[in-house]
């Protein structure tokens, strides 16, 4: 981790001495990176994440429409390199007012969110890397003990089951180092009510796993909170939503990402599975169920061009959807007793997804 | 058959009966009109000589008449030509209808100038008037004057003789009269302003009953060329006036009679129209029975080849006036003037002048503000229904990059010897076709060179704002530059503001 961090600074001060450099010269500071505009966001099969193309954009302090965002850009990069130098974090919201005490306007949290995209998009850093990080929301729990490499707590451990809420997955947790596990699985969960069931019973001991709590659509850290389980842990993923168009998309941008993070990798995790609660799970199951509503079936026509939804499972669960034009939530299950997902459902859909 | 008996009233009696005509409705409106004819009287007895007009107004509380309204004692005085002593009586104190056998443009919208004003005042507070004139030679006169109503004839109630050793010259008319003037006072004041804004070579002058000064003065003493008369047009004509110019006619013949009463009538034509409508040129128009003045009439109308009116019996501001005007009075940033040639509608010439003015002083009313006038006099009730404003509203000013929440004015002037109004309140235009075509391609052209203006004034206003950004933020970026690449000064940006000038210059 300190290494990367390392490099972050290098090239945050690498692009300030390009500009100093450009205008020194007499010349308009300029860059080029690729253009994250619709069209040239396309679907890599082999990397099973959304890529940008290969049309790039300029910006020029040159031209009278860049100056603002040129300057900008300069600022947010000045203030992640103070940032990560004084090893102190900041949310999006914080970029958004820090600018006013620099006399760099805003106008509004949009803009402020672009030009950190910029910086992402040019660096091929995702923000948290800047020490920029979202609002955080989702949380870890299970037997996994980490060390964390934040200032004031460098070499300290924690065990992420030593909190029965969970432990918060925020810039220090993001930056720990993983020290020992003896899960042999990730399950990440969309809904907080499911999670805190799910430690109640026991669900990481029973099932041997790291329980996460995605929160909706799970933010960026935690995706790339769920990659590094994944990959230097080596652990499956198991993703469980609730069975509607937008639970199914939740599971998939952690497969596969997402268009508006084409710009960066690392972010997905290409293997995990989603594990329910599919469409045929509403039909096996006989839950109790709400009808689709327009926005649903609206959302499911989407879905259904997506390069990332081709397979064959996702694409049955589509037609399912469209067919019965049902949903329905986790919590349906119980109906068969509050016990009833973690002794029945769960260990049959682990099994299935495997 | 039923008898009907008909009664014969004096004129002075039919306009107490009817006074609602001339515009004394009401004691606002009373007051306002009173102040109007009387000014415009004497702005007519100072331009006929080509005299600068000096025009002084006090109005003086004296007291009250009822709740709601009060007797105020009117002061108008002039620098105008006087009136000579005998006529003094009849010119102020004896109503007569206009008997106008030649045609001139004209301010007065009755012809009975201020006589209307005067007999109003009597009507209501029961005093007489007192007029002070001298046309400039050694003696001033004065009369106290009242009307007799039904014998229409003027009372004088007094007579004085003064030495006029500064040789003074002018006519002053002080009369009491019943008045609202605190509701009239908004219109009062846009009267004198917009006044003002047409006749850019008049002092005006009023003092308000709370003694409160208005002052408007003259930028110049270029006067407009005064109309000349000119007889009436044929296709102008209607039975009345053929009666009374067969009445007066001291000729015994078709031909000569046409000739001699008409406008654009010569032997020729007055020959080739006879032979057109049938009628035997030697023929004695005294003659003419009711129907052959009739036909008359309508063979004038359908009678192809009289050439058009010319204008020269109109007085048109001119353009370079009409701008001190709006200059002077609305202290725009910009304005455009423009005079259309002389054109006419049922043989009556007029001439329209169009202004438009921006910004400056000009105030932001979310519409446009509009000032419409008639032969140099303000209208300023009844705008809705006015053809210009209808032309205004019918107008696509976005392409003109004129916009109604902008502060803009817009400003019609029409001249004519018989002003098109649509009702006997005569406070605004009728929409006659060639009228509207008129204004229209005037506003056009005034609208044109407000296009011109606002397409420079964006350019410059965009180069403005341009170099603005780079000078904002050029100097941070060097700033940021700096820190970020840990140096100790931050380059220099001097040559690239440089560089963007020159460019933005190129450009312009």
């Amino acid at each position: 981790m300190m290494e990367r961090r390392k490099e972050v600074l290098k090239s945050l001060q690498n692009l300030g001495g390009r500009f100093y450099d450009q205008m020194d010269k007499g010349n308009f500071p300029s860059i080029d990176m690729p253009s994250r505009s619709t069209d040239n966001i396309m679907y890599d099969e082999q990397l099973r994440q959304f890529i940008l193309g290969e049309r790039r954009v300029k910006r020029s302090a040159r031209n009278i429409r860049h100056v603002k965002p040129f300057t900008q850009l300069v600022w947010g990069a000045l203030f992640s390199n103070e940032l990560s130098s004084q090893r102190k974090t900041s949310t999006l919201r914080d970029v958004y007012y820090s600018a006013q005490a620099y006399e760099m306007t805003f106008k509004d949290q949009q803009e402020s969110n672009n030009i950190i995209t910029d910086l992402e998009t040019i660096l091929g850093f995702s923000r948290e890397d800047f020490s920029i990080f979202p609002e955080e929301r989702s949380a870890v729990f299970g037997d996994l003990t980490i060390e964390y490499t934040v200032p004031g707590y460098e070499g300290k451990t924690l065990d992420l089951t030593s909190h029965p809420d969970g432990v918060l997955i925020g810039p220090a947790l993001t930056s720990s180092e993983f020290v020992k596990t003896s899960a042999d699985k990730v399950i990440a969960i969309e809904k907080g009510g499911l999670f805190t069931r799910f430690i109640e019973e026991n669900v990481h001991r029973k099932f041997n796993s790291i329980l996460v709590l995605t929160a909706g659509q799970a933010p960026r850290a935690t995706r790339h909170f769920i990659r590094r389980l994944n990959e230097e842990l080596n652990l499956p993923v198991f993703v469980f939503t609730d069975g509607d168009p937008w639970g199914m998309h939740i599971a998939m941008v952690i497969i596969s990402g997402s268009a508006n993070a084409a710009h960066l990798r690392e972010l997905n995790t290409p293997d995990a599975k989603w594990s329910g609660v599919w469409a045929t799970d509403i039909v096996n199951y006989k839950l109790p169920t709400d009808p689709l509503d327009e926005m649903d079936m609206k959302r499911l026509y989407e879905l259904q061009k997506d390069p990332r939804y081709k397979d064959p499972l996702w694409r049955r669960e589509i037609k399912t959807f469209m067919k019965i034009k049902k949903k329905a939530e986790q919590e349906a299950f119980s109906r068969y007793g509050l016990t009833y997902i973690v002794d029945e459902y769960l260990p049959t859909k682990l099994e299935e997804t495997k | 058959m039923a008898q009907t008996t008909f009664e014969e009233i004096s004129a002075a009696d039919f306009f107490y009966r009817n006074r609602d005509i001339a515009g004394f409705t009401n004691p606002s409106r009373a007051i306002f009109v009173a102040v109007r004819e009387l000014v415009e009287n004497s702005l007519d007895a100072a331009e006929s000589h080509r005299i600068p007009p000096d025009v002084y107004v006090r109005l003086s509380y004296e007291g009250e008449a009822s709740k709601d309204t009060q007797i105020y004692k009117l002061r108008v005085e002039d620098n105008g030509i006087g009136v000579p002593p005998r006529h003094v009586p009849s010119a102020f104190g004896q109503i007569l209808f206009g008997s106008k056998y030649k045609l001139k443009q004209q301010r007065g919208t009755f012809g009975l100038g201020g006589k209307m004003a005067i007999l109003y005042g009597q009507i209501t507070t029961h005093q007489p008037a007192t007029i002070i004139s001298s046309t400039g030679i050694s003696k001033t006169y004065i009369y106290k004057l009242m009307i007799d109503i039904q014998k229409n004839r003027p009372l004088i109630i007094d007579r004085k003789v003064l030495i006029n050793k500064d040789m003074w010259r002018g006519t002053i008319v002080e009369f009491t009269l019943e008045g609202d003037y605190f509701r009239a006072m908004p219109k009062i004041l846009d009267y004198f302003k917009q006044t003002a804004m047409v006749n850019p070579y008049a002092n005006l002058t009023f003092v308000d009953p709370k003694g409160r000064l208005y002052k408007f003065t003259r930028i110049t003493k270029e006067m407009p060329e005064p109309p000349k008369e000119t007889l009436p047009h044929p296709y102008g004509v209607d039975v009345e006036l053929l009666q009374r110019l067969i009445q007066i006619t001291q000729y015994r013949n078709m031909n000569e009679f046409l000739r001699y009463h008409f406008h654009r009538v010569g032997e020729i034509t007055a020959r080739k129209f006879l032979e057109f409508s049938n009628i035997s040129p030697s023929k004695n128009p005294k003659k003419l029975s009711h129907e052959e003045i009739v036909r008359l009439m309508h063979m004038l109308k359908r009678y192809r080849e009289f050439l058009p009116p010319d204008a020269s019996c109109l007085s048109p501001l001119g353009e370079d006036l009409l701008r001190a005007g709006i200059l002077k009075e609305l202290k725009p940033e910009f304005v455009a003037v423009h005079q259309r040639k002389p054109a006419t509608y049922a043989g009556h010439p007029f001439v329209i002048e169009a202004g438009i003015a921006y910004g400056g002083e000009i105030p932001k009313k979310g519409a446009f503000l509009v000032y419409r006038f008639a032969n140099r006099i303000p209208l300023l009730y009844d705008e809705a229904n006015d053809v210009s404003l209808r032309v205004i509203t019918a107008m696509n000013w976005r392409r003109y990059k004129v916009m109604p929440d902008m502060p803009v004015a817009i400003l019609v002037h029409i001249c004519s010897t018989k002003v098109p109004y649509k009702t006997v309140g005569k406070e605004f235009i009728a929409d006659r076709p060639e009228v509207r075509r008129e204004i229209a391609n005037g506003l056009r052209e005034v609208a044109r060179q407000i296009q011109h203006f606002m397409s420079k004034r964006e350019h410059v206003d965009r180069e403005r704002k341009r170099l603005g950004v780079f000078s904002k933020y050029l100097p941070k970026i060097a700033q940021f530059s700096m820190q970020l690449a840990g140096k100790e000064k931050p380059p220099d940006v001097e040559k690239l503001l440089a560089s963007v000038k020159k460019y933005g210059e190129e450009e312009a």
